[in-house]
């Protein structure tokens, strides 16, 4: 339906359009107006004039009616329409003289209208002014026939009380047009020019009403898909009801944000727990078998005299079954162990135990470490988590980079810091970063920044990753909390 | 309407006359029928002035309307010398002298010429024109009243009864002008004024068609009142004969259309005479 899709139009076209419908409609109907009151006005002008001119010509017709001068009457009736100021005034078509008969006395045009012609049978127009004629009384009548082009401006020639004939001037309707449409030259000109004004600045302040409409609509649209941009003040600084409409999104889309934040840690951090109470469960239920296993295997080959092949097996089995043990304990991150505290020389011992590795891949690891005291965490854990962080970083970066660590205390916590550069990590890798296995290489069973994950959450820590490409090159850094409780 | 200025042709300058003082004071006065003189205000005061300049006298233009009022005048010696219509001539031979007679187109006479609008070629004589409109010029006009009465007359037609409606237009212009704009039907006109009309206004006559002429008439005359003294007779006469003699005299006869002047001879006259008293009026 035509009407419907005006209706569907995007505001953008729509309040402009409804604007400039409203402005046109007004302009329209207003020159309307103006218009028949100016073709009344002309029209009226007309007649007064008709009539003062044929009272003039009927007086001066008298005594050339009464004398029957017929040339002289033409000459009369002919003078208005070769008279001066030809240019502005309205000009008769045809002016007549009928006798007291109603027969043409004198015409102007006397080849349509001759001398002695009965005037009402030249045609049905003229037979219902001739009707109107005998009906006048003294007075200049104007007879305007229905549906005729014609204005019939009929005067009386009176003689003291006797009529001698009636003077008739005819008149065009379409010579009115002229005038008319010179004023209302003038008005066209008026109405343009308050059009020229009036449209464009209705059609700025549509846009600016429907341009923030438009954004708005857009990223309430987003909304579904994921968390649309902010909407920049600048666009509409207003405190409306549409600018109250900005800031409630905004809000509201602060508030989604936050939200959205706030819901992807939590989630985060639940999958780390569970996957830690599965590993934990999956441990102990596997460490019982395991331990029954290595015993049966201990009893076997030391009670039950395995010949060599035997032994041979036993001594495999005996392997594979330790292997999985470090694994299974790898995996149970136990924090309840009883350790001396963290002490300055904890940060020598993980300088020397890390030396090798960056040296092999000659990468420089520079320290920051200021700590002074021992601090009540166990030292044990600590150092593991700081060797693992070192490593990974010694791992990613490049060869002949460099990684920096830094210990610090603040308050009651202690601040452990890796920086390194090379490649930056994805965001599916930083996802998924601190879940076991997820990032085996050629190095380790990908286990270590679990552990790391598991101590520090179970000494009331936090760990953060943040990894950014930075001037070409990827820099990623890990950060440890760990607090303490004071002594 | 058509502007009625007629004869306008160059202007030659004219050696005005000494001025008014110096001359006696009795001035002439000549009276204009408007038979061809219209409102020809420049050249009347041109030709006054020639002959103010030649008689040594003022010299008055007395013109009227209608030929009778002219008429009038002559009857009641209110007026010196007049240019008539050759049928007031003849009407008032009694008591007027004939001065001097125009010549046109080298001799002096003209005609009448029947015409009819353009339109109107179903026309081949006045009696194509029963129960229609006749314009008349003036009722002491012999080709613009006399001749057409005197033609139907002579075709056995009454000429009070043949035509629907007749009116007069007191001017040969008017005349030739009301049948070229089809108010009349029909009129007959001096020839002198049509043919010096169709040289400047050929769109008006051109609007005409002569449908007939008339046999020649004797050129309406200038005359003088029989009161008029010799002396005073003798001088105006001579001033017209010999207005083709000088520079300032032959470019007014160019302008009025004329070659000149003869002392005429009333015998031309006569046919009018005759037709008048076909009408019993003589």
């Amino acid at each position: 339906m035509p009407l419907r899709s005006l209706f569907n139009l995007s505001f953008r076209y729509k309040i402009p359009l409804w604007g400039s419908a409203l402005i046109v409609t007004t302009a329209v109907i207003t020159s309307t107006a103006l218009f028949i009151h100016s073709y009344d006005d002309v029209k009226r002008d007309m007649l007064r004039n008709a009539t003062s001119q044929g009272q003039i010509l009927a007086k001066t017709l008298v005594p050339v009616l009464l004398q029957d001068h017929v040339w002289q009457a033409y000459e009369i009736i002919n003078a208005p329409l070769h008279g001066a100021s030809r240019e502005n005034a309205i000009q008769a078509d045809t002016l007549l003289v009928l006798d007291a008969q109603r027969q043409v006395y004198v015409s102007t045009r006397p080849r349509r209208l001759p001398m002695l012609a009965d005037f009402a049978r030249r045609s049905g127009e003229y037979a219902l002014v001739a009707a109107s004629i005998a009906k006048l009384g003294d007075e200049t009548s104007v007879i305007a026939p229905a549906a005729s082009d014609y204005l019939y401006v009929a005067t009386p020639i009176m003689d003291e009380q006797t009529r001698l004939g009636t003077l008739i001037q005819i008149y065009a309707k379409k010579i009115l047009w002229p005038r008319i449409i010179a004023s209302a030259g003038q008005l066209s000109w008026v109405v343009l020019l308050v059009l020229a004004v009036l449209l464009p600045i209705n059609w700025y302040w549509g846009q600016r009403t429907a341009m923030p409409l438009l954004r708005l609509t857009e990223r309430m649209e987003q909304l579904g898909h994921g968390l649309p941009d902010e909407l920049p003040a600048k666009i509409y600084d207003y405190e409306d009801e549409l600018g109250r409409l900005f800031q409630a999104y905004n809000r509201t889309l602060q508030q989604l944000r936050e939200k959205a934040l706030i819901e992807g840690e939590i989630i985060h951090s639940e999958r780390l727990v569970a996957i830690g109470r599965l590993a934990a469960g999956i441990a102990h239920e596997i460490n019982n078998p395991l331990l029954g296993m290595l015993t049966s295997i201990n009893t076997l080959r030391h009670h039950g005299a395995p010949d060599a092949r035997t032994s041979k097996t036993l001594t495999l089995l005996e392997r594979g079954l330790t292997q999985i043990t470090e694994t299974v304990a790898a995996l149970l991150v136990e924090a309840k162990v009883n350790s001396r505290d963290f002490a300055p020389q904890d940060i020598d011992d993980v300088q020397t135990l890390i030396a090798p590795q960056a040296n092999k891949r000659r990468v420089a690891v520079a320290w920051t470490a200021a700590l002074s005291e021992p601090v009540p965490l166990p030292s044990t854990l600590v150092r593991q988590v700081m060797i693992n962080l070192i490593l990974n970083a010694v791992q990613a970066s490049e060869e002949g980079g460099g990684v920096e660590a830094a210990v610090a205390l603040s308050g009651s916590v202690l601040q452990f810091e890796v920086v390194n550069g090379g490649r930056s990590l994805s965001d599916s890798q930083t996802e998924h970063l601190f879940e076991p296995f997820t990032n085996a290489g050629e190095n380790g069973r990908g286990l270590g920044l679990w552990v790391c994950y598991q101590i520090v959450k179970q000494l009331g820590g936090a760990i953060a990753v943040d990894s950014a490409m930075a001037a070409g090159a990827g820099r990623t850094r890990f950060e440890v909390t760990l607090p303490f409780a004071a002594r | 309407m058509t502007t009625r200025r007629l004869f306008l042709g160059a202007c030659a300058g004219l050696a005005l006359a000494p001025t008014l003082a110096a001359l006696p004071r009795r001035p002439v006065r000549v009276g204009l029928t408007p038979i061809f003189l219209g409102n020809q205000h420049g050249l009347l005061a041109d030709w006054r002035a020639y002959m103010e300049a030649k008689l040594q006298q003022p010299v008055v233009f007395v013109q009227r309307n209608s030929y009778r009022e002219t008429m009038d005048l002559l009857r009641l010696e209110q007026i010196d010398f007049a240019w008539i219509c050759d049928y007031p001539f003849v009407y008032l031979r009694k008591q007027v002298r004939l001065l001097a007679v125009p010549l046109f187109k080298g001799r002096p006479y003209y005609r009448a010429y029947f015409i009819v609008p353009a339109g109107r070629r179903d026309v081949t004589s006045l009696l194509d024109l029963r129960n229609e409109i006749f314009a008349y010029a003036d009722p002491y006009s012999n080709t613009g009243y006399l001749t057409p009465r005197y033609q139907l007359r002579q075709l056995g037609e009454d000429p009070g009864k043949f035509f629907k409606r007749t009116f007069f237009t007191y001017s040969h212009l008017s005349l030739i002008e009301a049948v070229a704009d089809g108010l009349a039907d029909g009129g007959s006109v001096d020839s002198y004024v049509w043919d010096a009309l169709s040289k400047i206004r050929g769109d008006i006559t051109g609007r005409t068609r002569i449908v007939s002429q008339s046999p020649e008439y004797g050129f309406p005359p200038f005359v003088a009142n029989h009161a008029v003294s010799a002396g005073s007779f003798q001088a105006m006469q001579k001033m017209l004969l010999t207005m083709a003699d000088d520079g300032a005299g032959k470019v007014l006869l160019e302008r009025l259309d004329f070659d000149g002047f003869v002392v005429g001879d009333a015998r031309n006259y006569e046919l009018v005479a005759r037709m008048m008293r076909e009408f019993g009026e003589e």
